[in-house]
């Protein structure tokens, strides 16, 4: 069974589609990393997907179930979300928060099951100390892990997150990271969306980017970067290392704006390694190649402008 | 959902300070009338249904009803019914409760009955602490009628009940009313002064003359009624028609309610 599926999404505002035709699946267990610039549509696809928001057209299923059936799927309770920021009760204690959700969903075996689980999911996110104190006084970074142990208060088989490490500093992003990548590992499906590519493609199985509300590209964080790569390339002889490149396939190749560097992107089949082998055959001295680190960061960027086309 | 919503209610202060304010007004009325000279009869300020209090604490809560009625009633209605959507989808806590996920039929309902508690509950909270400061200070004796005639202590009393009832019944229309206002917009002040101007309007409307035609049909019209009861024998024409126009407030705006949030797109 999947995990999400939407057909033909659509979200329109005033006749402007705002999500446009999004055709999704995620599988099982897979961490997805829905990416895409503010304004993309990514909080509207989520907000359709969890049956927050009625699509113009299209249709969602969620865990199997379809969202805008005749009544809300079931398979929401067990779904957990954080949705743009997290939310509370700012009169309440962080633990009277999570007794609120777990109650309100009416009573009955899952509400015990979430009411149990509250000290470990404190635990979880580190929030023990702080549970008693109302969250008015909680940071920002303390809020958004209340709002990542909300998410999982249901032991969910299915996180949506939105943008989930807004807030949190460094070493906080690398510990929702961690979190998130343990439990796809142990069969939790994941779909976290950001803005940020360096912040997916470390975990991430799969990448989808959103732009203007259509996908513009999806797969695997690696074969994203494949498709454009931009190396930098110290040498001891910049004029013969240029001669030596240009006339190669699939190499556009420039002075860097540092002396004794040059700048080289890839297209498709030309590799770093063929780059360095026809350096070294003609004889110039290769002291570093590196690849730019914001490479995929571009790679997005390109994917986002093409579609910046006026329709 | 009706029971956390209730064990919300009272970890908020403004559930208090709400109580505390009105709770104080038949009190208030008590201190005002036993510091009061033990006037001569018709001295002119004080109103003389007021000033029958001074023989009598069955008066503080009936006084602290009729007190509370035009403009601090609306006012709570307001707060707990305006707030009730509103206020949740302004802290971001609306859409959490709907992926729990809470049906937004029952949300809106829990939220109907838990501000209709809250009401009934202050309600019984302002008879209550007049009854007491009242008692306390004047002790009950039977209670002179608005036709002349006498009550005894404990029919006085039932029907200082009954008035709160009918109260409580009267306000459930601009509650209704509240609570469509409370889907419609993401800001809970906004909601609950939309409510409070239109309980207000509607009473002011009330009173001018010019529009007649339309006083039968407005929400707090027969909101003064409650006083019939007190008559000999008691004239039930009033609050028959004051209770349906509340009786259809109340179906029509429920369900407006039901409607519009049912297909709401929930975007705060």
């Amino acid at each position: 069974m999947t995990a999400l599926v939407t057909r033909g999404l659509t979200k329109r505002y005033d006749d402007v589609p705002v999500v446009d035709a999004l055709d999704l699946r995620i599988e099982r267990g897979e961490l997805y990393g829905f990416l895409g610039p503010n304004g993309a549509g990514k909080t509207t696809t989520i907000r359709m997907a969890l049956g927050l928001i009625f699509p113009s057209d299209g249709e969602v299923d969620l865990l199997g179930e379809p969202v805008f059936g005749s009544r809300p799927p079931a398979t929401l309770a067990r779904t957990g979300a954080m949705i743009e920021e997290p939310a509370f009760y700012r009169f309440l204690s962080g633990r009277k928060n999570l007794e609120v959700f777990a109650r309100a969903g009416g009573g009955g075996e899952d509400s015990r099951r979430r009411l149990a689980r509250i000290d470990e999911v404190l635990a979880l996110v580190g929030l023990t100390d702080a549970a008693n104190k109302r969250v008015k006084a909680y940071s920002q970074g303390m809020r958004q892990r209340l709002g990542i142990g909300l998410a999982l208060l249901g032991e969910p088989e299915m996180l949506v997150l939105d943008e989930p490490t807004n807030g949190l500093d460094p070493s906080g992003m690398r510990e929702v990271r961690r979190l998130l990548r343990s439990l796809a590992d142990s069969g939790t499906t994941v779909f976290v969306s950001s803005h940020l590519l360096s912040e997916v493609e470390a975990m991430c199985d799969r990448v989808g980017v959103l732009s203007r509300g259509r996908l513009v590209a999806e797969g695997a964080p690696g074969k994203l970067r494949g498709s454009v790569e931009r190396l930098r390339v110290e040498v001891d002889d910049v004029e013969r290392a240029l001669r030596t490149l240009s006339p190669l396939e699939g190499v556009t190749v420039a002075a860097g704006e540092i002396p004794g560097t040059l700048v080289v992107h890839l297209a498709r089949d030309a590799t770093a390694s063929a780059v360095n082998a026809a350096l070294v055959i003609a004889g110039v001295e290769v002291s570093a190649l590196m690849p730019e680190r914001d490479t995929l960061e571009d790679v997005f960027l390109a994917l986002v402008e093409d579609s910046d086309v006026p329709r | 959902m009706f029971r956390v919503e209730l064990a919300k209610a009272r970890r908020r202060w403004r559930t208090y300070l709400i109580a505390m304010a009105l709770g104080g007004i038949p009190v208030l009325i008590v201190i005002a009338v036993k510091l009061s000279p033990p006037a001569s009869t018709g001295n002119g300020d004080a109103p003389p249904f007021l000033m029958q209090i001074v023989r009598n604490g069955l008066f503080a809560p009936l006084t602290g009803l009729a007190v509370i009625q035009p403009f601090f009633l609306p006012l709570a209605a307001g707060l707990f019914a305006g707030d009730a959507i509103a206020g949740e989808a302004q802290a971001g806590t609306l859409r959490y409760l709907l992926v729990r996920p809470v049906r937004r039929t029952r949300l809106v309902l829990a939220k109907y009955a838990s501000t209709m508690t809250l009401l009934g509950l202050l309600l019984l909270w302002v008879v209550g602490c007049g009854a007491f400061w009242g008692g306390v200070i004047f002790g009950f004796h039977p209670m002179p009628t608005l036709s002349g005639s006498t009550l005894s202590v404990a029919s006085a009393a039932l029907r200082i009940l009954g008035s709160a009832g009918y109260i409580f019944l009267g306000v459930s229309g601009i509650a209704a009313i509240g609570l469509f206002i409370s889907t419609l917009t993401d800001s809970g002040p906004g909601a609950t002064v939309a409510t409070v101007i239109l309980g207000i309007a509607s009473e002011i409307a009330d009173n001018i003359p010019s529009l007649h035609q339309i006083h039968a049909y407005l929400p707090t019209h027969g909101w003064l009624a409650f006083t019939d009861l007190f008559r000999f024998p008691v004239e039930w024409g009033s609050m028959r028609g004051g209770l349906v126009v509340s009786a259809v407030y109340t179906v029509v705006f429920l369900a407006a309610a039901l409607f519009a949030f049912g297909r709401k797109d929930v975007v705060a």
